[in-house]
Order: structure tokens, then sequence, then C-alpha cells
């Protein structure tokens, strides 16, 4: 009898064995994805660094598109991702964090109300080339604004609009309702709560979203080359109708010619415009570390 | 001033959780509400200042007067009425402010752009609410930097600012620590002198230590309503004897 619960606690001792092993090689096949994904990385940023840090000067980035690889520059193509970033933000976050708004604090709970909700959250998954389709007929075509900044703006808009809105969501519904019953209790109308209790409380997820959100818009390259930006644009824009090209573009573009010279262009160009977006991500980081520090409910 | 409630019933949904409810409750009293979770002594306290209103599916019948003034009747500005009925929640819930502006919201949604008597409204709500001379050095700082118990005091204070006359406090105890809990009974007990308050209590030696009258509530009906003394010692029904003296709730 008892030989036997020996054996049997035994048994169960070895089990507890197997399961540690398990614990620890899964540990260790987890580590190896994590390091798979950030090796590429670094892989791809060595290469790129390598190959273009020397070429990325002042007179890169000051430098109109040029025949000639040593004379040619980014300047034109930075320009135009400045333009299009800006003119996004400006057209996409009022637009999206109203819509956000609308949605979180003053929709009312129907049918409707889940078809809209169901709907962006898909259209946050839809290509972005269909998206570019859109812009063509409807902007570039429809309203006659042609391939222009505007065009370009209008569209990336489209397509960041869901990510904008479904973040701006998370941000308000983020704040606790115990600090709305709060407002409301002092007597405070809706729309005091909203401006003086909750849009502050969830400003820093509002903006982190919509940075994130531009910052990938910046990179997108498909649904412009569809609107009909150009990859040889002789002068840097200066309004909204003028015709346009962005980095993205200008790097496919010099990526896709035969002279080695070209891709070290494209190499140097590869790391502004990855600066650009480190620089956007750092920001959208500061933004939510301020807010995790600020406010703990 | 007086408040009469008639016949109050609340609806959630095709809940029927607050029925038939009559009571009159003389100025500067403090009413106890006590019942089991779920009782509707918390719905029956969000009542007075419609905060019920909030709530998508609630439905309200009866009639609550204050100074004979009926308050679910449609020429009522809810947002004035909150004003002259301030409410201390369960949980505290300073906003993410600082102190000085928690307390200086309620007078700014009022319209107070006084600096001067801002702060001075300020200073005299945080005397009130006995946190003055724990706050006075850091009213920069974040309220949610205080601990649980100066918080819920800080949201006293902040009901106090708009000077209302009538108090509702839904468990303003129930999440704080012993020596915090008697430091807002005693304050409960000065506030007396100027305000009618209304507390949700589950304890009961809370509810017989800070009010004079005590209503227990039990699956929405109010089973009785009596002198906090009379009710402890001797009471009428014995659904009220079983829970006061623990034997279910």
């Amino acid at each position: 009898m008892k030989a036997k619960k020996i054996r049997r606690r035994l048994r169960r001792f070895k089990n507890f064995r197997k399961y540690e092993l398990q614990d620890k090689i899964f540990q260790y096949v987890g580590l190896a994805c994590t390091l798979f994904g950030i090796g590429i990385l670094f892989v791809l940023l060595a290469d790129v660094l390598m190959k273009g840090l020397t070429r990325v000067d002042w007179d890169f980035l000051m430098d109109l598109p040029s025949r000639k690889a040593e004379r040619a520059g980014i300047y034109t193509a930075w320009i135009g991702t400045l333009w299009i970033m800006v003119s996004t933000a400006v057209i996409a976050f009022p637009v999206g964090v109203g819509a956000g708004l609308y949605l979180e604090e003053y929709g009312k709970r129907n049918k409707l109300a889940n078809f809209v909700e169901i709907n962006i959250a898909n259209l946050a998954g839809v290509p972005s080339i269909i998206y570019g389709l859109l812009g063509l007929e409807l902007f570039a075509r429809a309203l006659s604004l042609g391939g222009s900044i505007l065009t370009g703006a209008l569209t990336l808009s489209l397509l960041i609009l869901p990510i904008i809105i479904v973040s701006t969501r998370e941000a308000l519904k983020s704040v606790p309702y115990t600090i709305r019953e709060a407002s409301y209790g002092l007597g405070a109308t809706k729309w005091q709560t909203i401006w003086y209790q909750v849009l502050p409380a969830s400003v820093s997820g509002i903006i982190t979203g919509a940075i994130l959100a531009i910052s990938r818009a910046i990179g997108e390259t498909a649904p412009l080359i569809v609107i009909g930006a150009l990859s040889y644009v002789p002068f840097a824009a200066s309004g909204v109708m003028d015709s346009f090209t962005v980095l993205p573009i200008q790097i496919f573009n010099w990526i896709s010619r035969p002279q080695e010279e070209f891709a070290v262009n494209a190499a140097a160009a590869i790391i502004v415009m990855l600066s650009i977006t480190f620089l956007m991500n750092g920001i959208a980081v500061f933004f939510r570390y301020r807010a995790q520090k600020k406010i703990k409910w | 001033m007086k408040i009469e409630v008639k016949d109050l019933s609340v609806y959630y949904g095709p809940d029927h959780v607050l029925k038939n409810v009559s009571v009159s409750i003389k100025k500067q009293t403090v009413t106890a509400l006590i019942g089991p979770s779920g009782c509707g002594k918390s719905t029956f306290l969000r009542c007075f200042n419609r905060m019920n209103d909030l709530i998508d599916n609630a439905r309200i019948e009866g009639e609550i007067k204050i100074d004979n003034l009926d308050i679910y009747s449609p020429s009522v500005n809810v947002n004035e009425l909150r004003k002259t009925i301030g409410m201390v929640f369960q949980k505290p819930n300073p906003f993410p402010k600082t102190i000085f502006e928690n307390v200086a919201f309620g007078l700014r949604v009022n319209g107070e752009k006084n600096k001067k008597v801002i702060e001075e409204k300020v200073e005299k709500s945080l005397h009130q609410a006995a946190l003055w001379n724990e706050v006075k050095d850091k009213l920069k700082k974040s309220a949610l930097a205080l601990s649980g118990g100066q918080q819920q005091r800080l949201c006293i204070a902040r009901a106090l600012a708009v000077e209302p006359s009538i108090l509702l406090m839904d468990e303003p105890a129930s999440a704080l620590d012993p020596i915090s809990t008697v430091k807002i009974e005693e304050l409960i007990y000065q506030l007396k002198e100027k305000y009618t308050i209304l507390i949700v209590t589950h304890n009961m030696q809370q509810a017989s230590r800070t009010s004079d009258k005590t209503a227990f509530f039990y699956m929405g009906d109010l089973i009785e309503f009596e002198d906090t003394r009379t009710m402890f010692t001797n009471p009428k029904k014995e659904k009220t004897q079983n829970y006061i003296t623990g034997r279910f709730g």
C-alpha cells in the first residue's frame, strides 16, 4: 500500500520534470521568435547604413532630382512627404477624433451603430491600393483635383481614418465612468464633461494613435502611385494643388534602376525616411509614457 | 426645506428595482439607507440628483419634491439641480488634475471666473472637509497622489464647493481604512449642521453612529423608515430585525 503511494508520487514527480522541460523549451522558442524579428531588422538596418550613410549629407537633402546619381538629391521627395504628412494630419485628425468622439460619447447603442462600427473595423483592413483606386476615381477625376498633394492627402486620410477613430475610441474608453459621474454630479453638462474632463484625460492616447497612424501614412506608396504621384518632379511643391513625389516613391524609383550609384542613393533615402518614422514613433512613445506617468487610475 | 418622496418607482428595462417608495425627510438631518446589496438603496439615492437619467433604459415614476418643487418636472434644469445636490461616490474618484482644480471644477462649470472668489471657496471647502491642513502646501500637486482617505475627503470638498443644500453619499467609507472611516464619520456629524445628508451604508455601526433616521430597503421595497435609535433598538418589522442583527444580507 505504502509502496504504491510512493510510486505514484514519484511518477507525478517525473511528470513535473516533464512540464519543467516543456516550460524551458517554450521559453527558448519564444526567445528565438523575438530575436528573429529584431535580428532581421538589424541586418536590414546595418545593410542600409553601410551602403547609404556616407551619401547622406546636406547636399543630398537639398538637391533636386537628377539623371546623374551623384548629383541627385531628395529635396522634392522629402518636401512632398512633409506636405503630405501635414495635410493628411490636418484632414484626418479632426475628422477621425470627431467621429471617434461621436461614436463613443454620443452615438446610441443600436443596430445602425453596430453596423457602422463593424464597417470601420473592416475598413482598417482594406488593402491600401483599393484606397488608391478610390482616390483616383473620386478626388483625382470626379472632383478634378488631379495628381495633387490634396488628392494624396485626402486618399491617405481615408486610409488612416479607421485607425484614428479606433484609437480615439480606445483612449476615451480608458477614462473611467466614475470620472464622468463625478463631473455630472457637480452639475456639469455633457459638453463640459467631455471637454474639461474626458478629453484632457485621454488626449495623450488620442495623439499617440494619431501619430502612429500618420507615420503609417507617410510610408504608403501604392495608393499614391495609383492616384498619379510622379516619380520625377523637377520642383519642390509649394501648395496643396501642386504635383508631388514622396520619399517611398523616390526610393522605389531609384531601386529599380540598374546603376549601383542609384542603389546607394536609395539606401541614403531609406535612412532619411526611417529617421522620420523613428522620430514620429519616438514622439508617440513619449506621449504614452507621459500619460502613464501622469495618470494612474 | 423638506424632501417629499411620493410613490417613487424605478425600472431598469423590465426590472422593477424600486417599488412605490414614499418618505418625508426633514432638513439638516442625516438619513441612513441600509439593506442588502441590490435592494435599491443606491438607486433611491441616485433619484435625488437624477443620476439615473444617465442610464439608458431607466424609467422613473412618482415624484420627488424638494421645497415643493417636483425635480422631475420638465421645467427643471437637471444641471442646475445637480449643483444644489452634491454627491460623494463609493470609490474616491478625484479628477486626474491638481488638488486645487478638483475643488475648483464645480465652481468653474458654474460660471465663476473671479480667481479670488474661486481661491476663497476652494480653501473654505477644504477646511469644511477637514483636509486643508494636510494639503495646503501641495494644492498644485496631482490629486491622484493623495491617499484613499484623503481622496475621499477631497471629493467631499469638491461636492461642498458648489454650496449644495443636500449631500448624497453612496457608501463613502466602504473603500477606506478604519481611521479614514472615522474621519469621514466625524465629518458627516459636522456637516449635518448645514446640510441635509443621505448616506448609503453597509455598515450597521456607521448607520447607528451617524444618522438620525434610518430607512431599510429590501428587494426594492422600503420596509421601515424610523428614528435610527428606535430602529436599532426596537425594530417593528421582523425583516429589519433579521437584517440589522446580521441574520441575512
